[in-house]
């Protein structure tokens, strides 16, 4: 049996009998077992996963219109481990939530099962999401299908890696910092990150409340916008979700124009440089304009998002307390220590004008050169990540090092942008290359549309 | 430069509520000073016209309508409250 790699293909063979959805998942888990050795699961949701795909193709029997009904009909998904499932395990690969069993979904999670999505099963993570390798998983590091001595990056690793070995059609994941678009671009997949408050963060696990989005991975552009417009929109629960609707309307110029921030391009791997320029000569030639922008302050965001981000981190780690619910806070691993440790020394007296309230005053100015950028342009175009995937261990014992390789990706968050990560080429060594495509707030739209020319055409 | 000592981390780990071994202390110590001095480029940013920001999609507070639900209203008459009784001697001995 061929497993499908997109939605539409999906449903063209659950239409044509190919397949029951009761065999889709069989054919999964056998390669989830093949693959175990990948480390991308936490747990293997089988039973769970059977019971929805018996639903589903009673469903397929008796309702003619099952497919325009439930556009995630079938759709296998594995989700990352900072979601809440009901009744199914959720560590956010830490030791502390390791027997922790929700009482509750998250939003993102009831809606696509809803209309139609089979979990197959809880991915493996950095643990509490810190990290840009999996390495800080306390379950252990998740590895690179294209080369197993590689990293598939982080911290969504398990959710791309999934994917991107067909353990699962699409995959939740979360975006704090590059969580989404660097493991993406390390493993060959799409992924996307909304604007901030596009999807409810209800009933995920917090990182840094102000930077966190709740996005996907998918093989196609196409099927990451399907699923983005199930997740979107207001729930009632995250006072942050903004209902696009109010928002002002995006005006495009008439050519699309893309900027290329001159700060992106410096300190870039020579083959990711190539590939990155290889791929936007491609959007050129497929009549794209293009044009040099400058984002002065873009050279602070690694600092300002290092301070904000464990300030929020350690703010939100406080509420596990081993009471409740969870182990105790000896459980915490050494990461999660070093961010909650560094978190509150910027917030602590005597420090907070000196570091946490500048990064938030630089916050505004990265924000700036955004606004001052879109004036210009409809969609920005940069590398993902300087390098493509490293080596395990190579930079597990020098912190500052792995929080650089953040350093193309943590703007988006600061400034609350939408983001798309587009398999763009290889490297000698057969390792995945990315770009990014960035859009004004709520600007998914366009950077879907960029992504589908490009993916349509390589 | 800065520099963060042991007594510095322990001092954190109290405020934060998490334990930290005499191991863990050296590994990190040098770690976090490294980080803590790569922030001071933010030093040489001219913030003192700049606003913070904490939230980047603009958001305005959300309140219900604020409509009257006569149901819920409770009986006036003879300028007191009246409502059901809490204690009655004669009912629910048990």
């Amino acid at each position: 049996m061929k497993l499908p790699k997109t939605i539409q293909e999906l449903q063209k063979d659950l239409k044509e009998k190919k397949y029951t959805c009761v065999q889709l998942v069989d054919e999964y888990l056998a390669n989830i077992e093949k693959n175990k050795d990948l480390n991308a699961f936490l747990t293997v949701t089988s039973e769970y996963a059977y019971e929805k795909a018996k639903h589903l193709d009673e469903i397929i029997k008796n309702n003619p219109k099952a497919f325009g009904e439930f556009p995630l009909l079938g759709v296998v998904f594995s989700i990352k481990d900072l979601y809440l499932t009901k009744g199914l395990r959720t560590t956010a690969g830490s030791k502390l939530l390791e027997n922790y069993i929700p009482e509750y979904s998250s939003t993102v999670i009831e809606r696509i099962e809803k209309v139609g999505a089979i979990i197959i099963g809880k991915t493996n993570c950095d643990a509490w999401a810190h990290g840009a390798s999996g390495e800080n998983s306390d379950f252990g590091p998740t590895l690179n299908p294209f080369n197993k001595d590689y990293v598939p990056g982080g911290s969504s690793s398990g959710s791309a890696v999934s994917v991107a070995a067909d353990l699962a059609l699409a995959s939740m994941g979360t975006d704090t910092g590059g969580s989404i678009r660097q493991p993406a671009s390390f493993t060959n997949v799409i992924g996307f990150k909304p604007t901030y408050g596009a999807v409810p963060r209800y009933g995920v696990v917090a990182m840094a409340s102000s930077l966190d989005s709740m996005g996907h991975f998918t093989n196609s552009v196409k099927d990451a916008k399907t699923i983005f417009e199930v997740t979107r929109g207001e729930d009632g629960r995250d006072s942050t979700v903004v209902n696009a609707k109010n928002k002002k309307q995006i005006t495009r110029n008439k050519q699309i124009v893309i900027g290329v921030p001159k700060e992106y391009f410096s300190g870039l791997d020579t083959e990711v440089e190539k590939i990155v320029l290889e791929a936007k000569n491609r959007l050129e030639n497929l009549g794209y304009e293009f044009k040099e922008i400058s984002l002065p302050n873009m050279k602070y965001a690694v600092a300002v998002y290092y301070i904000i981000q464990p300030a929020e981190v350690s703010s939100n780690l406080n509420r596990y307390d081993g009471v409740r619910f969870g182990n105790t806070r000896k459980t915490f691993g050494k990461e999660a220590k070093r961010r909650i440790m560094l978190g509150t020394y910027v917030l602590s007296s005597g420090y907070y004008d000196a570091y946490y309230l500048k990064a938030m005053k630089v916050r505004s100015l990265i924000i700036k050169d955004f606004e001052k950028a879109f004036e210009e342009v409809d969609a920005i175009f940069t590398p993902v990540s300087p390098t493509p995937a490293f080596k395990l261990g190579e930079k597990a014992s020098d912190p500052l090092q792995m929080y650089l390789a953040d350093i193309f990706t943590v703007s988006a968050n600061l400034a609350g942008l939408p983001g798309l990560s587009v398999p763009a080429g290889f490297s000698k060594d057969n390792l995945p290359v990315g770009i990014q495509l960035l859009g004004p707030q709520f600007g998914e739209d366009i950077i879907f549309e960029i992504g589908e020319t490009f993916e349509n055409n390589s | 430069m800065t520099s963060l000592n042991k007594e510095d981390l322990i001092r954190l780990a109290k405020l934060a509520d998490i334990q930290i071994t005499d191991s863990e202390i050296s590994e990190i110590a040098p770690q976090l000073t490294e980080i803590v001095n790569f922030f001071d480029q933010l030093k040489e940013v001219d913030t003192s016209n700049v606003e913070p920001t904490s939230q980047t999609t603009g958001l305005v507070d959300v309140l219900r309508d604020d409509e009257i639900d006569v149901t819920r209203i409770i009986d006036k008459s003879e300028e007191i409250f009246s409502v059901d009784a809490l204690l009655d001697k004669n009912k629910n001995k048990s």
